[in-house]
């Protein structure tokens, strides 16, 4: 445990975040907590997420109760251990520069921004975050999502190295042109960024769609990929919720992609108006839902998937992890499960289809772990 | 994402589904700028230069200059369109409506329904409403319940950048004719507006904010005065779940019914005259469908039933105001049976 006096700030969860507002504490002042304990809970238009102590310590001060704005940034609380006098954690927070109230925006001004490259004649957005001397990061999103997924991810794997969070091919601010939708179009797209971005060596992290993009870039390259985390993946069985699929591609009103969406998690509530709302204005664009279809029908004809890996990752001379969760309602956990003799698998309680946003804190501390022993 | 004003987002929707179907054309009076002389073309683009830059890029068989006469705009764009165009006919004010609307009210509109299902009129009518600039009584007003009272017509009327695009590309693929209502105090108004074309489908609401206490329906201009009066509510407890129709027909009825269901209590914000209009309308959908929810009478808030005024005193009395919007939405909130 460090001497020093910390903050907790404002977290900056995704592109459009700029302040936050307190729904609660978990802790009270005064209380004493480990490593990954959940601190208190924040909400924003689009998300209402736990914060995690990053280390362990003692919650010394809380400076924003319940109910308090703030912008990204700005200060929660304040921690130490208990020796810490209390005139010198009133010096702490009085010193403490408040951020402007646009601090988002400026951070997004300054280059935390998604960029563009060119990729085969074709444009793919991308967000780059953190820097440091591990080997980089690349996470790959499933179907119909975009970069966004990883907000809760890619900060906390950007406090140590490089990251890049990939949109695919017909999703996100990526050009909507996907030829015929199959898989070596998607895998391609990787690949093209891998050497686009000069990234020699590489953890790659994928969800669901993602995920068996991912699997096939680390079979065709084996040599750049020092680890392979597989979320909820897809390509490990044959089964999948074709009524999301079909659903998800369908929907172009609230009511319907609400409902579609709920799928996906475990807890419904997690799924806000505004999230909503973005994947409409993502799926309202020319082009999106063609994209989709032909994806869909590429991967998931006649209500199953088309691609199955597990064989050929057996033969993957690279380290592999699977993470799922329990109350899986897209991809069933029994994949995962059936893996659980040969590679590490590990099923995350009370969560859907996005774990690493369901349960972001426990699935960034996996990936943390696997990638520094990889 | 880049910000856009809702004159650049009009404009970028115009082009690109120019450039993307050769069957778009845009006609009216000075859509190409000037008078279409040597010299005078494209100094403005439309008196509010929504159309710059399209004459240059699609040229004069596309974008049609025409005297001052709203019959022959609406005629001619009415016929094309029942021939196989796209047009977008320019009606620069709507007040001007009167001298045009047998082509709209009983030609376009009617047409799909006269020859049984096999002609479709693909017409898009651009007008611009709203009071505010001293402009008097002959050129301000917001008659767009007229356009929606008629079977046959849609209506849309937009309140920010990003809806007006998506749904000014989505009423030029539409196969019948939509009268689209821009607001003339809006069009330097900036959102995030996207660089590629989408669409907005009609009849879905937006929700421009959520609460539980009182549903709040406005349109065009009104959803920003809204907005402010509901952050002024907030401040006191009140939460408000602002709802914009963004097209009054069809008319997103669930959206509204579902959350009058929830909050029991009713606001409607109309810059247009109360008798006949759109906040009748609303009031008289909910009273019919709803009535066992409400927990509270519902409230109008509209201009009063006369002209609009040129002196900008009373034209500022005219206008819904925060203040007045607050005020009946307090008083709605408040109201124990």
């Amino acid at each position: 445990m460090s001497s020093a006096v910390t903050a907790i700030t404002m977290p900056k969860w995704g592109l459009t975040m700029i302040e936050g507002t307190v729904v609660g504490w978990l802790k009270q002042q005064g209380q004493r907590f480990a490593e990954g304990e959940e601190i208190l809970e924040i909400e924003t238009p689009k998300i209402t997420n736990v914060v995690e102590a990053s280390s362990a310590g003692t919650l010394r001060r809380i400076v924003a109760q319940a109910g308090v704005t703030l912008p990204v940034g700005g200060l929660l609380a304040v921690v130490a251990v208990d020796e810490v006098p209390e005139a010198e954690i009133d010096a702490f927070v009085a010193d403490f520069a408040v951020p402007e109230r646009s601090a988002g925006q400026e951070a997004e001004a300054e280059g935390v921004k998604p960029r563009d490259i060119e990729v085969a004649g074709r444009r793919l957005r991308y967000l780059e975050l953190g820097e440091g001397n591990g080997v980089p990061v690349l996470l790959v999103h499933g179907f119909g999502a975009d970069l966004n997924t990883w907000m809760f991810t890619q900060p906390a794997l950007a406090a140590t190295r490089r990251t890049v969070a990939l949109d695919l091919p017909g999703h996100g601010g990526s050009a909507k042109e996907v030829g015929v939708g199959d898989t070596e179009g998607l895998t391609d797209a990787v690949d093209g960024a891998l050497d686009a971005l000069g990234i020699e060596r590489v953890h790659l992290v994928g969800h669901s769609m993602g995920g068996a993009v991912a699997a096939l870039a680390a079979l065709g390259r084996p040599e750049l990929v020092a680890s392979l985390t597989l979320i909820a993946s897809a390509g490990l069985g044959p089964e999948i919720n074709v009524s999301f699929i079909d659903g998800f591609v369908r929907a172009s009103r609230r009511r319907e992609a609400t409902e579609v969406l709920g799928l996906l998690v475990d807890d419904p509530a997690l799924v806000s108006r505004a999230m909503v709302e973005d994947v409409l204005r993502y799926k309202r664009l020319d082009g999106v839902t063609a994209a989709l279809s032909k994806i869909a029908e590429r991967w998931f004809a006649r209500g199953q998937q088309s691609l199955d890996l597990t064989g050929r990752l057996a033969g993957l001379a690279v380290p592999v992890q699977v993470i799922w969760g329990r109350d899986d309602r897209i991809i069933p956990v029994a994949h995962a499960e059936a893996l659980a003799r040969r590679l590490p698998v590990h099923i995350i309680e009370a969560a859907g289809h996005l774990p690493h946003m369901e349960k972001a804190g426990e699935v960034n501390r996996l990936i943390e772990r696997f990638i520094s022993l990889s | 994402m880049p910000q856009k004003s809702i004159r650049q987002a009009l404009n970028e929707a115009l082009a690109q589904e120019m450039r993307r179907d050769p069957t778009v054309v845009v006609i009216g009076e000075d859509v190409a700028g000037g008078a279409a002389t040597e010299g005078q073309r494209d100094a403005y683009g439309g008196v509010l230069g929504v159309t710059k830059g399209l004459i240059g890029e699609f040229g004069e068989s596309r974008v049609i200059d025409t005297p001052i006469t709203e019959s022959a705009i609406m005629g001619a764009a009415a016929g094309a369109a029942v021939t196989g165009l796209r047009p977008v006919a320019e009606l620069m004010f709507s007040d001007f409506f009167g001298v045009c609307f047998d082509q709209i009210f009983n030609q376009a509109a009617k047409f799909r329904y006269m020859f049984g299902g096999k002609a479709k009129t693909p017409l898009v009518i651009r007008t611009m409403i709203g009071a505010g600039r001293s402009a008097a009584a002959q050129h301000s007003q917001s008659p767009y319940h007229i356009f929606t009272s008629v079977p046959g017509l849609k209506c849309v009327v937009p309140s920010n950048a990003y809806d007006a695009k998506g749904l000014l590309i989505q009423a030029i693929r539409d196969d019948d004719p939509v009268v689209f209502c821009e607001h003339k105090l809006m069009y330097d108004l900036r959102a995030e507006v996207p660089d590629e074309p989408y669409t907005i489908p009609f009849g879905e609401a937006n929700i421009v904010r959520d609460g539980d206490d009182v549903t709040v329906v406005a349109l065009s201009r009104m959803v920003h005065y809204t907005n402010e009066a509901a952050d002024t509510l907030a401040k006191e407890g009140i939460e408000c779940e602002l709802i914009d129709p963004r097209t009054t027909s069809p008319l997103d009825e669930d959206t509204i019914l579902e959350s009058v269901e929830r909050t029991g209590r009713l606001v409607i914000i109309d810059e247009a005259t109360p008798r006949c209009s759109i906040a009748t309308d609303i009031a008289a959908l909910v009273a019919d469908k709803a009535f066992a929810a409400l927990k509270a009478p519902v409230r109008r808030v509209t201009a009063p039933h006369t002209p609009v005024p040129f002196a900008p005193v009373l034209e500022k009395l005219y206008i819904p105001s925060p203040e007045r919007i607050a005020a009946a939405i307090r008083e709605v909130h408040g109201y124990a049976a």
